[in-house]
């Protein structure tokens, strides 16, 4: 770890990519440490399938309606937990202001960041999509539902890793992320649960397509607009 | 303190002379729609109401963008005084479509592309303004204030566009009509005059409360400095 982050500082003109792979590496080294950010979300993520599971009294009959939308609300509250917590360790430690004097682009610190919440957040994904599956007997082994997860979640991490860097510099911080963060992530959420039900159901692949559309210019305008914006955040 | 300028004066006054008349219009003037009754009555200022949110929204945008270009604190007192005007603004034009949704639709909302983004629009200001709120550092606060706006304003459009994937029963007033709206008529030219004269007298008060909300941010921030003055 510490290596990774020393040629980074040596070198100034050392390219974007080793440094975009340091803060990255330092996240997972961190978290394979502590497991306390994971475990959290994975948590937190099963006690949201177990509250769906009595609020909506889930039958086979309405299982085939509401899964998509419970996947996507599970994975949109799993994720502002894992968004804000990862960006309150760098500020409680001071390893904010370490990673703002290095050297480096300060994009190369968001997309740093964004890659490992999303790592984070498909590992959560990656672990609550076969829980889902044996427990409500459902078969959610779909190529087409990976990619619309992959899609949505690239989104979702790329707002959310900016807004959360702006919520832990606020008074109110530990309420301020899912407010700031859920209304501008509406458009993933309607994409992506309209595209996996669209697959869950069995749709051709024309009547998805909008949706998948959708979710890909989201993410590009959004990766585009936060990596312009993010100076602005970290600036003193 | 500076003495209000005479053309605010003079704005102020000729927007309360706009309002009446439009008010005046819309009740004397444009004749009454044959199914929908006094109903109808309210579409006019419903749809000013709505106009000038969206002159809000787009001059908040502007304000958001011109502050992270210039870092003039200038710009953020302009783009609060477009959230605030165009959140008041919005939430009248939604309770005003409410009232006539009711007898129309026979419901006071639906989950329609319009209704939901302005919905969703009011969640973006109330959020900004709770972001606001939480910092207290005025050079942060306008920093995140005019990101926050550039964000909302991205994904609000896109927003509206991912709802209007479904269908629509709001009615299309000018352009093409989709046959599964409701609550849709043609308009008579008397009708459209009415319409555009709401427009517009809504235009210049906007354009006066926009002025008057900045002026007060400008004194606001004059007490501020005064305040750090006195304590120095």
């Amino acid at each position: 770890m510490h290596n990774e982050i020393h040629t980074a500082e040596h070198k100034p003109t050392s390219n974007f990519l080793s440094a975009v792979g340091a803060v990255v590496w330092k996240d997972l080294a961190a978290e394979l440490r502590s497991r306390e950010l994971l475990s959290a979300m994975l948590v937190f993520a099963l006690l949201v399938i177990l509250i769906f599971n009595f609020a909506l009294e889930l039958d086979p009959q309405t299982r085939r309606v509401a899964t998509p939308g419970i996947l996507w609300a599970t994975f949109a509250f799993a994720g502002t937990l894992g968004l804000n917590r990862s960006m309150a360790v760098e500020k409680d430690r001071g390893c904010l202001d370490g990673l703002l004097l290095a050297p480096v682009d300060r994009s190369a610190i968001y997309f740093g960041k964004t890659i490992s919440n999303l790592a984070f957040m498909l590992i959560v994904e990656v672990i609550v999509l076969p829980v889902y599956s044996v427990l409500y007997n459902t078969n959610l082994f779909n190529p087409g539902l990976i990619v619309v997860i992959l899609l949505g979640s690239v989104g979702y991490v790329a707002v959310g890793t900016l807004l959360s860097s702006m919520a832990v510099q606020t008074r109110t911080r530990d309420v301020m992320l899912p407010i700031l963060l859920f209304p501008v992530v509406i458009p993933i959420l309607i994409a992506a649960v309209k595209a996996s039900s669209g697959f869950l159901q069995g749709l051709a692949l024309p009547e998805v397509m909008p949706y998948i559309n959708l979710l890909i210019v989201y993410d590009v305008i959004f990766t585009a607009a936060a990596y312009m914006v993010f100076d602005y955040v970290v600036e003193e | 303190m500076k003495p209000q300028p005479l053309a605010l004066k003079a704005l102020s006054v000729i927007s309360v002379l706009l309002f009446l008349s439009a008010l005046g219009m819309v009740f004397f003037y444009a004749p009454l729609e044959i199914t929908m009754n006094y109903v109808q009555k309210i579409f006019y200022f419903h749809i000013a109401n709505a106009w000038v949110g969206m002159l809000g929204f787009i001059a908040a945008a502007v304000a958001g963008v011109l502050y992270l270009v210039k870092h003039d604190q200038k710009w953020d007192i302009v783009g609060l005084a477009a959230v605030e005007i165009s959140l008041v603004f919005f939430l009248i034009a939604i309770i005003s479509g409410s009232i006539w949704a009711r007898p129309t639709w026979g419901a006071y909302w639906t989950w329609e592309p319009r209704l939901t983004t302005a919905a969703i629009l009011e969640m973006v200001y109330i959020a900004y303004l709770l972001l606001r709120q939480g910092i207290d550092d005025p050079d942060r606060r306008a920093r995140f204030s005019a990101v926050y706006t550039l964000i909302g304003s991205i994904s609000v459009p896109i927003t509206f566009m991912s709802i209007r994937l479904f269908r629509t029963i709001h009615p299309v007033v000018i352009g093409t009509n989709s046959s599964a709206s409701t609550g849709s008529f043609d308009m008579t030219s008397k009708m459209l005059v009415t319409m555009f004269f709401a427009l517009f007298s809504f235009s210049v008060i906007f354009i006066t409360l926009f002025w008057h909300r900045i002026r007060q941010g400008q004194l606001a921030q004059q007490v501020e400095q005064l305040k750090l003055e006195e304590l120095q």
